[in-house]
């Protein structure tokens, strides 16, 4: 498989892609805080201090729209305008200009989403919280993307469209259905914020939960899936794995993860019908998802040792293993007897932040390490060390989120259902959130390193920006079986 | 197929309509078939749109984010319906836009919650949940108590719902305000507006008789979920 070559860089139209990975470094920060914010109001309810703009309820989404739409998004934008050009060899259509008002464009989308959620301005369906208003313009905006895209893609150089660019193409295209579809609604007035669904009860249930689950499929998964295909053949600087693979996992992946939603909605009003068809199509899942982490890790064969010097490296595959784990544990809690358990519990955030703490920052990190010094045009980060401490302390953060998680969840979906010997509930609710106590205290100790590891890579970054580099031994334990094997 | 494949990796437009296409069918077969299909919504008595000021509770449930820790959504298993009543059903939240389902129970679920607690339960809870269930994490609503009920346009409200299918009639559009406000006036006279919406708790919902406060809206409404459909004439259906 060919690589561009780096002879045309200096043409390339990289404005917009240096400012969305300073937004991507920026929101990421404040949406870990809001996250560790929350997740320290479950233990300490004092914390929403009593008034309306401060309670869980309205910080919620913004911790969430902050994660998912601000720092992913700001990724997905950013390294798809990146990749779209060298894997091209073409630049970006509409210049500068064009890519830096969907820049513009879709920071004041997030500044009018969250500053709406603060001030109570919801639709209160979930990821899918601002106001018509909010949507139309985001609607223009990612019009605007998408024909940045298309139009990029149409003057390519290279005859083949390269992997990672069907996957943007397809995130693009289905989140902009998806936004569409939920989102129709009628405004009481045009010049107020509030605005009723068109649809009701059961079908706006699974409408929401199209788009909900599809919102994970396409936007936290399709589009980093893409950032898997450019930035880990590039940092191991092999082919990837299997070119039949990516085909078959990239069609497989696409069709099936449609028909996930209904899974969000096991033993609700919805038919039953609909349920099962969810259930069915989530299992199948697991292969294609299995298929393309198999095609992402196996990129490494012959060139595992780099694993052991580049920490850089290690975030991608680290990254992509915990997307086997989620993609795993994913059709598991979709069927329905295991969803019987889990369904409201927190095992469904745990699984959410194992996926999205360890599949989606993690991958997000390795390709932002990978652009700063390029983008910047530096020689090399400010301090790969840095980066190694990154690695673990964001790893330990996860590892002891999902698992409080998994031990709060499991739990408490079996406290609710506990019986006693005479046939009563065992619990009443409020004893079963007693208990909850101690797992959300260390749920929010593992956010706080996660954040911690975010701060830390800020430093690194920003000193790669002012062109420092750190004076530090280097990352090779055993220089001699590097040279050995070369 | 992969000589179909060969020629969509070649030509943009094509990769992006296959893309499309192939992306289109699982919603369409799952999503459809919910308006055609007669017995996705159940046939029940009792159902009736929101009055305005559990209307006007409802879109305070929803501003506050109340369905990030609380579900309406009762499942069909032995301990939650000993724990919240009977399952709830598709025909209870046909007239909700958008519904309150929700996904987690970080609290109780509220699909029945109407009538299990005082109003003044409700209040004091609302204001300092801790002080009545020391356990909860739940956030404190003081500030509903002092804010009064913005909802002169409850009638545009009405009309927009309307638009989106509600079934609200000429007469409870034009009575709207004077519903409002004969929903917390137990003195008054609220025959009118119970007529209108059937089952509608009347109550100075926040004690204090001298202002439409927030807080009575969402009391309003809390007290009123789960409470309508009439479950001595549900048949359930047969599948």
């Amino acid at each position: 498989m060919s690589t561009p070559t780096t002879s045309t860089t200096p043409t390339y139209h990289m404005a917009a892609v240096r400012a969305f990975m300073l937004s991507a470094l920026f929101w990421g920060i404040v949406g870990f805080s809001a996250g560790l914010f929350i997740a320290l109001q479950l233990v300490f309810p004092e914390l929403n201090l009593g008034l309306e703009y401060t309670t869980f309820g309205r910080l919620r989404p913004v911790h969430t729209s902050a994660v998912i739409f601000a720092f992913g998004g700001s990724i997905l934008l950013g390294t798809s305008f990146y990749v779209v050009q060298r894997t091209c060899r073409a630049k970006l259509f509409g210049g500068d200009w064009l890519s830096m008002f969907v820049f513009w464009g879709y920071q004041l989308f997030i500044v009018m989403a969250a500053a709406g959620y603060v001030l109570g301005v919801t639709q209160s369906k979930e990821y899918a919280e601002p106001e018509w208003f909010v949507d139309l313009w985001l609607t223009v905006v990612w019009v605007v993307y998408l024909v940045i895209f298309m139009g990029t893609l149409i003057r390519r150089q290279e005859k083949h469209i390269y992997v990672a660019n069907w996957f943007y193409l397809a995130f693009i295209v289905t989140v902009a259905m998806l936004h569409i579809v939920n989102n129709l609604a009628v405004p009481v007035s045009l010049t107020g914020a509030k605005s009723y669904g068109v649809f009701s009860g059961v079908q706006d249930a699974l409408v929401q939960w199209w788009y909900g689950h599809n919102a994970v499929g396409f936007f936290l998964t399709a589009g980093f899936l893409a950032i898997m295909y450019y930035f880990i053949p590039k940092q191991v600087n092999r082919p990837v794995y299997s070119y039949r693979l990516s085909i078959v996992h990239f069609w497989a992946i696409i069709f099936l993860y449609i028909w996930a939603g209904p899974h969000h909605l096991h033993y609700t009003a919805l038919p039953d019908w609909a349920q099962t068809l969810g259930m069915v199509f989530s299992i199948m899942l697991w292969m294609p998802s299995w298929g393309g982490m198999i095609n992402g890790v196996m990129t490494l064969s012959g060139a595992w040792e780099k694993l052991r010097t580049d920490p850089i490296l290690r975030f991608l595959v680290v990254s992509v293993s915990f997307y086997g784990m989620s993609t795993f544990e994913g059709p598991l809690m979709s069927i329905k007897t295991v969803n019987a358990l889990s369904h409201y519990t927190d095992w469904t955030i745990g699984h959410v932040h194992s996926g999205a703490l360890g599949w989606v920052a993690m991958i997000s990190f390795g390709a932002m390490y990978y652009l700063f010094p390029r983008l910047w045009n530096r020689d090399r980060l400010y301090s790969i060390r840095l980066v190694n401490l990154h690695f673990w302390v964001c790893t330990i953060g996860i590892v002891l989120y999902a698992a409080a998680m998994w031990v709060s969840g499991i739990m408490q979906g079996l406290m609710w259902r506990a019986y006693n010997e005479y046939g009563f509930l065992t619990y009443s609710f409020a004893e079963t959130v007693e208990q909850m106590h101690p797992y959300y205290a260390i749920r929010a100790f593992g956010g706080f390193l996660f954040l911690v590891g975010a701060l830390i890579m800020a430093y690194n970054l920003i000193k790669t920006i002012k062109g420092e580099v750190r004076d530090e031994k280097p990352m090779e334990y055993l220089p001699t079986v590097k040279t050995a094997s070369a | 197929m992969l000589k179909l494949h060969k020629k969509a990796e070649k030509n943009s437009v094509l990769l992006l309509i296959f893309s499309l296409i192939v992306v289109s069918i699982g919603g369409l077969v799952e999503i459809v078939p919910l308006f055609y299909v007669k017995n996705t919504i159940e046939k029940v008595e009792g159902m009736r749109p929101y009055s305005p000021l559990e209307l006007a509770g409802r879109n305070i449930y929803v501003r506050e984010g109340c369905y990030l820790c609380h579900s309406q959504m009762i499942r069909p298993f032995r301990d939650e319906i000993e724990r919240y009543g009977h399952y709830s059903l598709a025909a209870e939240s046909m007239y909700d836009h958008p519904f309150q389902w929700g996904s987690k129970r970080t609290g109780p679920d509220l699909a029945r919650v109407g009538g299990r607690y005082s109003n003044e339960w409700h209040v004091e809870h609302l204001v300092n949940p801790q002080a009545l269930v020391p356990e909860s994490v739940m956030p404190r609503y003081p500030f509903l108590l002092e804010k009064e009920l913005k909802f002169d346009d409850a009638a545009e409200h009405m009309k927009t719902l309307r638009i989106v299918g509600v079934p609200y009639t000429d007469e409870q559009i034009a009575n709207a305000k004077d519903d409002l406000y004969a929903q917390v006036d137990p003195e008054g006279d609220y025959e009118d507006m119970q007529a209108r919406y059937p089952k509608a708790v009347v109550a100075n919902f926040d004690g204090n008789a001298e202002k439409l406060t927030e807080m009575d809206a969402l009391v309003s409404y809390l007290q009123m979920l789960g409470t309508l459909v009439n479950f001595e004439t549900y048949e359930r259906p047969v599948r």
